[in-house]
């Protein structure tokens, strides 16, 4: 009984955080704000689904938080791509190279 | 009393939010992000309804997926969305409203959430309970068993179709961001 207390009010303080960074996402002046609240964001969900996993005793939903966090990362990486180079085929290997021909101006 | 509905609660709060916010910014590249969340939200909801598979799903199409896709999209256009005009907010409205009097006239219809007599826990799909049991020890949810074994060759077919599909999105959105380049 008190470990399941635990684990509801540690989920509902997770759930808390998800709702201030949704407000700093709807209202974040910048596009970087933007950025970095998606990021903190899917974190925020991957805690909130290994509460969750841990307060209904499925432990299968902690392979989901793992996805989400592989997810979370292709996102991420594509966000940061577009606004680098205004394309997503740049391979990351090359992406220290064509930062060398093109000067340190940005995109 | 089951305590996971105050999360689902919560969930679709968020999920209204999103929803709205979606509509009201003019900058796209926050509605890409938002979309995003949205996914998240929703593939968090489905877990926490004991929906794992849909859940797995939505995080590896919606958030995953369909984020690189909107971003390679948006490479193609502006950043800002154009104003539109009112009456055609009015017909939208119209529409949805009209959706949801529908929905929610069906609503009393509906089984109770994981009611034992609902059609989906008496139809042909129950004989799966015990047949995954004695075929397969220790697979802790049927939905999988059932979609990766006694589907399987329906689920390899959805694969093929969202592949082509996925393929298909690629080659027309080009990926690369040159046309918008020359067009400048």
């Amino acid at each position: 009984m008190w470990m399941t207390f635990v684990d509801f009010a540690v989920a509902g303080m997770v759930a808390i955080g998800m709702a201030l960074i949704l407000a700093r996402l709807f209202v974040g002046p910048t596009l970087y704000d933007r950025v970095l609240a998606v990021n903190a964001f899917g974190t925020k969900t991957v805690l909130f689904l290994v509460v969750f996993a841990m307060m209904v005793g499925e432990p299968a939903a902690i392979d989901i938080a793992l996805l989400y966090a592989l997810m979370n990362f292709i996102a991420t990486i594509a966000i940061l791509k577009f606004f680098r180079y205004r394309s997503l085929e740049v391979a990351l290997s090359q992406m220290a190279l064509r930062r060398a021909l093109d000067g340190e101006d940005d995109a | 009393m089951d305590v996971t509905q105050y999360f689902d609660y919560a969930l679709m709060a968020m999920l209204l939010a999103v929803g709205v916010a979606i509509i009201r910014l003019r900058n796209l590249f926050a509605v890409v992000m938002l979309t995003g969340v949205y996914s998240l939200l929703s593939a968090a909801w489905f877990t926490s309804l004991d929906a794992l598979d849909v859940g797995f799903t939505e995080a590896a199409v919606g958030a995953g997926i369909s984020t690189v896709l909107l971003l390679a999209a948006m490479l193609l256009t502006s950043r800002e969305c154009d104003k539109v005009t009112a009456s055609r907010h009015w017909a939208a409205l119209a529409v949805c409203v009209a959706a949801g009097a529908a929905l929610f006239y069906a609503l009393p219809d509906m089984a109770p959430y994981g009611a034992a007599d609902s059609p989906a826990n008496t139809g042909p799909g129950m004989e799966y309970m015990t047949r995954t049991a004695e075929d397969m020890k220790n697979i802790p949810n049927v939905v999988t068993a059932v979609l990766g074994s006694y589907r399987g060759f329906d689920t390899m077919g959805e694969v093929f179709v969202v592949f082509a599909a996925g393929v298909g999105v690629a080659l027309l959105l080009g990926l690369s961001g040159r046309r918008r380049e020359e067009d400048q």
